[in-house]
């Protein structure tokens, strides 16, 4: 039962990632990143990590990628105003994409010996509950500085946003 | 339990609440109109069946048969994905809500509820966040500059004011210690609902359910003076009707998120479900719910016939500079008093 949803969502998820690359519309790109997310965070539930799944979905296709359409809609990027790269530059940028696929696949060929969905020893593991105690517990000084990060990082987009002033 | 009677009762359930959130969205769209004319000193629609009760059924036949156009230089799958994915992600936040006390069938409990996700207040801000893919879409798909400003207009209204609803949740989840909505709404029997400890957190909530579901005095997205029609401009036929459709269920959805979070959901002062027969109380629950879904509906008519339209810019400032502020300081004074007074 957990295998046959673990495939689907595998394959909805190669599918759209693939499809990313392979639309020349850069909306159609977004929306298959889009797609992509929420099977990464279907695969999370079957992992019993609904916390994650949630905030998967909640920043990454509720913030980031809304963000991210905005400013290909805005700019009302298109197949016809795409601007030509020369060959060179093209045959470098497939040459190192390709080149870390096959670096991620040849890892990933070494350590799988065989393909089967991924079982969480302890099944309360991804549980919120579980995730909060060790976040405030174990983790809470990290905790603490990567948020006193973020929030550095707002205050300064907010100072790059502001007008200049006099 | 047998697995395909397990089945059998949430596919049920899916369908009845499907039905009945259709249902509401329909005579929403005539009680509307009968509250616009009441508040403007006139009759409103009473041309099809007695009080105009059959108008909803004539508005659906006259979506149905008007011509389906899309225009010429329109992205023509993403133009029919918009008005879908619109109704679509209206409709699945309904799956959290707890409608009633447990239903008793053949001798199993069965609760009232689609699903009880331990995560239900993130599922909520979730389905809300994901909310604006229908008209940005939509929007863009329809390769108009007006359907475009709309579009864009509603997904920045839309993010903004997400964030002062998350937080003003968060303080519900504080009080509730649960992110569970059958425990949120359990845990408000009686007459001892969050609103008497969240008044601040209620009124910002209940203004960003405006600004999410596009109500006046927040309906900038398809402001006519400004933009014709807004991100459904190019739109016309059942596709136009999904996109109108789809603001009437999420009205319905955020009435009930408001009953349940803040009004004690189906609890009402003096009915003690535990001394009832258990189908009893689920019916009863449901009838108290569905009360204060339609208190809620009508005041969102009420207010949009009251108030006149925010400026674009009087609406982000309230947004970022008002809401948000004011949300923080509900959480820290929420967090506070659940540390020190107790909840």
């Amino acid at each position: 039962m957990l295998a046959i949803f673990f495939y689907i969502f595998a394959t909805i998820s190669v599918l759209s990632a693939l499809s990313v690359v392979l639309f020349r519309n850069p909306v159609y790109s977004a929306l298959g990143l889009v797609t992509t997310f929420f099977a990464i965070a279907a695969q999370y539930i079957l992992l019993n990590a609904q916390f994650v799944a949630a905030v998967q979905v909640m920043v990454y296709a509720g913030a980031i990628m809304v963000l991210f359409l905005f400013v290909i809609m805005l700019l009302n990027l298109n197949v016809n105003n795409e601007p030509s790269r020369p060959a060179l530059l093209q045959g470098i940028s497939v040459a190192t994409s390709g080149g870390m696929l096959f670096l991620v696949l040849l890892a990933a060929a070494r350590s799988a010996g065989s393909l089967s969905p991924a079982r969480a020893a302890d099944n309360s593991i991804g549980l919120i509950q579980t995730l909060g105690q060790t976040l405030f517990n174990q983790y809470l000084m990290p905790f603490e500085v990567s948020s006193l990060l973020f929030l550095s990082a707002m205050v300064g987009a907010v100072m790059l946003g502001k007008k200049e002033y006099k | 339990m047998s697995i395909l009677f397990y089945l059998a009762y949430k596919l049920v359930l899916v369908l009845v609440i499907f039905a009945i959130t259709l249902g509401v969205a329909a005579y929403s769209t005539l009680a509307e109109r009968k509250f616009a004319g009441f508040f403007q000193d006139r009759l409103g629609p009473d041309r099809a069946g007695p009080y105009g009760i059959l108008q909803p059924l004539a508005d659906g036949v006259k979506f149905f048969f008007k011509e389906d156009f899309t225009p010429a230089n329109a992205d023509k799958t993403l133009f029919v994905m918009g008005p879908a994915l619109a109704m679509l992600i209206a409709l699945i936040t309904s799956a959290v809500i707890p409608w009633g006390p447990s239903l008793e069938i053949a001798g199993y409990q069965l609760p009232f509820q689609v699903t009880d996700l331990n995560i239900g207040v993130l599922y909520i801000s979730g389905a809300v966040s994901i909310g604006v893919y229908g008209i940005m879409v939509g929007g863009w798909a329809s390769n108009n500059k007006f359907a475009l400003l709309g579009a864009i207009r509603a997904s920045s209204q839309m993010i903004s004011y997400e964030i002062a609803m998350g937080i003003a949740l968060i303080a519900i989840v504080l009080l509730a210690g649960s992110l569970s909505l059958h425990d949120i709404v359990a845990q408000q029997s009686g007459l001892n609902w969050n609103i008497w400890k969240q008044p601040l957190g209620f009124i910002i909530f209940i203004t960003c359910a405006f600004a999410e579901c596009n109500r006046t005095p927040f309906d900038l997205p398809e402001c006519e003076q400004e933009l014709v029609g807004g991100y459904h401009t190019e739109y016309s036929s059942m596709k136009l009707g999904l996109f109108l459709f789809s603001e009437y269920v999420n009205m319905f959805v955020s009435s009930a998120l408001m009953s349940a979070l803040y009004f004690g959901g189906y609890n009402f002062p003096g009915l003690d479900y535990s001394t009832m027969a258990p189908n009893v109380a689920a019916l009863v629950g449901f009838g108290v719910f569905f009360a204060k879904i339609l208190f809620f509906i009508f005041f969102f008519m009420w207010i949009r016939w009251t108030i006149p339209r925010f400026r674009y810019d009087q609406l982000m400032h309230l947004g970022w500079s008002i809401l948000m502020p004011l949300a923080i300081l509900n959480m820290l004074l929420t967090a506070l008093g659940v540390l020190y007074l107790g909840k």
